[in-house]
């Protein structure tokens, strides 16, 4: 089949291994810009190893990732932020001694012109960047309902807070696609119905594109226009989430085989 | 506008060199000699630990061959002056006032040896790109006893302008008194350069960790993988941050090297120099930037409080420093400033 030529990030036949065995094989993707994409599968499927793969934390054995025609295998994480993909976090890995609005303006530092010098010397061109700076991160955890707690330590977050304030530090990079990893987990279903109208703000108002991993399949049905399905990093089906749900493979990958009735 | 944004940028530097002149004329008169050499010990002390916890507070990174950084300035700056003086001056004889010939060679020679310093910042910088932890601790530990034993190796001191008028620059370079240490050097150093690079050395740091620099600074110690997925360059930064210690190191080594009743040799500048670094930027708290001064300060004046007692000074540093530990692990101030302290501010 014939790949749309649009597609924002393109993947194609990555793999890797460790040591073995073989984490992911053959991965392949086509997000369309302002797609919002699901990749599913159960424990140890190789979904962060995707992520991974995808924002230069590991180099794919073979394979190429492609962002706006732009090859990234082999590139470092910070220029691959810097490219425009950004994401978050399975175990959160936010700054946890410095404050929330920090945590956000770090983010925010990518895009950044002043150099050590225009620090020092504290130029005008530096002091209306850290201005700059301090708006666009208030704007962003304002959005986010963490404006009211921007001078805490990160640590002392609520946890359902913390993944917001990983989406919001995404974000600031201002990024053209952004990676969720399991941004639900630990959230009451009414946080996490929140969060679904959240993930789809994003979408609309920063125009980003979305590929998030989840286990809460109620959000993944909710909002994704196509889910992938992998299991011991193999992709098992690809599809709209309303036939992915009715496919038997994945049925039984996550249930494990049909035994016969008794 | 202008004028006050200008005005902004410099009042900091402007107030430290007016307090470093204001020593400088107390120094003659009011303060006596004991006490003016207190300062400048205080003074030296303080751009050590300011400038270590660049590495250690700020990114994190677990430096502990400060002295061998000082080391490099220390005698890159004596070697200016001093062989600088023969072939100038036509002596070593200390030329007395403000801002003569003789200063300005001694804070030149500084300047070089805070350049040295640097270049040898960027060359144990590197491994830290691949190290984490102990064994980082251990490259720069490695890093700062080769030093020690190349100092050693080094010949004896020239001692008259004959000599080194007659002597090739690279016979100058490698006269540096072996493991006696490099004696005869003009006491240059007094309240007023010292203040001056103390406000130098404070200016930095702290408009450093209230920038944007800075906070990517910090994110490399609080979590790397996260600083690289949100685009800080960890591997440029960190090096940097040994470069930019390294210098001030030099400087602070050149400081040293002519104050008044020090001696430049390798044992002085060795693993227990780094080390009394290493504790005050812990004990400051890493990452703060009055936290390393305040400790600087105690640590340096700890010593001869407790001179009377002196067979009970170690056990007290040692139990001093456990109950430390124990009780406040991140430091007295931890990451914050004196300023932003709840009991400060109330």
């Amino acid at each position: 089949m014939v790949q749309a030529v649009s597609s924002l990030l393109s993947v194609q036949q990555v793999s890797i291994s460790f040591g073995g065995l073989k984490a992911v094989s053959d991965f392949n993707l086509e997000l369309p810009d302002q797609g919002l994409y699901g990749l599913i599968g159960p424990n140890g499927a190789g979904k962060t190893t995707v992520f991974n793969m995808l924002t230069g934390v590991y180099r794919p054995d073979h394979g190429s990732i492609r962002l706006a025609g732009r090859d990234l295998v082999g590139e470092k994480p910070h220029k691959i932020a810097s490219c425009g993909m950004s994401r978050t976090f399975q175990n959160i890995r936010l700054f946890p001694d410095l404050s929330v609005l920090d945590n956000v303006r770090i983010a925010c530092h990518l895009r950044t012109k002043s150099g050590f010098l225009a620090t020092m010397l504290r130029l005008r061109r530096h002091r209306d960047e850290e201005k700059a700076i301090v708006d666009k991160s208030r704007r962003l955890l304002e959005l986010f309902d963490l404006a009211s707690r921007a001078g805490e330590e990160s640590r002392s977050l609520p946890y359902g807070d913390q993944r917001r304030l990983e989406i919001a530090r995404a974000l600031a990079t201002e990024p053209k696609v952004v990676l969720l990893d399991e941004p639900a987990a630990g959230m009451n279903p009414k946080e996490t119905h929140a969060l679904a109208a959240l993930i789809r703000r994003l979408r609309d108002e920063f125009r980003v594109t979305i590929l998030l991993i989840e286990h809460d399949m109620g959000l993944v049905m909710e909002i994704c226009d196509r889910v992938t399905v992998l299991d011991y990093g193999v992709t098992i089906a690809s599809g709209e989430p309303a036939a992915i749900q009715r496919d038997p493979r994945v049925i039984e990958a996550y249930l494990g085989e049909p035994t016969e009735a008794v | 506008m202008m004028a006050r944004s200008l005005w902004g940028a410099l009042a900091p530097l402007a107030i430290g060199f007016a307090a470093a002149v204001a020593l400088q004329l107390a120094a003659g008169n009011v303060i006596p000699p004991f006490y003016v050499k207190l300062l400048m010990d205080i003074g030296i002390n303080v751009i050590l630990a300011v400038s270590l916890n660049l590495v250690n507070g700020f990114t994190g990174q677990f430096s502990i061959g400060h002295a061998g950084f000082m080391a490099v300035g220390g005698y890159a700056a004596g070697a200016v002056t001093y062989y600088g003086s023969f072939l100038l001056f036509g002596s070593t004889h200390v030329i007395e006032g403000w801002l003569t010939k003789g200063d300005l060679l001694f804070v030149g020679g500084c300047l070089f040896g805070a350049v040295l310093a640097a270049l040898a910042g960027f060359v144990v910088g590197l491994p830290s790109l691949r190290l984490r932890g102990d064994y980082l601790a251990i490259v720069t530990l490695g890093f700062g006893e080769i030093l020690r034993v190349l100092l050693q190796r080094t010949g004896d001191v020239l001692q008259t302008a004959d000599q080194v008028q007659k002597a090739s620059p690279a016979t100058l370079a490698t006269s540096l008194g072996g493991s006696l240490g490099f004696s005869g050097l003009p006491y240059y150093t007094d309240l007023f350069w010292v203040y001056v690079f103390v406000t130098i050395t404070l200016v930095v740091a702290l408009r450093l960790k209230f920038s944007s620099l800075g906070r990517a600074f910090l994110s490399i110690r609080e979590n790397e993988i996260a600083a690289e997925a949100v685009g800080v360059n960890t591997t440029r930064l960190k090096v940097r941050a040994f470069v930019l210690a390294a210098a001030f190191a030099g400087i602070a080594g050149g400081l040293f090297a002519h104050e008044i009743g020090t001696s430049l040799n390798p044992r002085e500048l060795g693993f227990q120099k780094s080390f009394d670094v290493v504790i005050m930027v812990v004990l400051g708290g890493m990452g703060s930037v009055s936290g390393a001064v305040l400790a600087a300060i105690v640590l340096t004046l700890l010593p001869e409080a407790l001179r009377g007692f002196s067979e009970f000074r170690m056990p007290i540093y040692a139990l001093a420093l456990i109950l430390m530990m124990i009780l406040r692990p991140q430091g007295l101030l931890g990451l914050k400033e004196i300023w932003e302290m709840k009991w400060f501010k109330r």
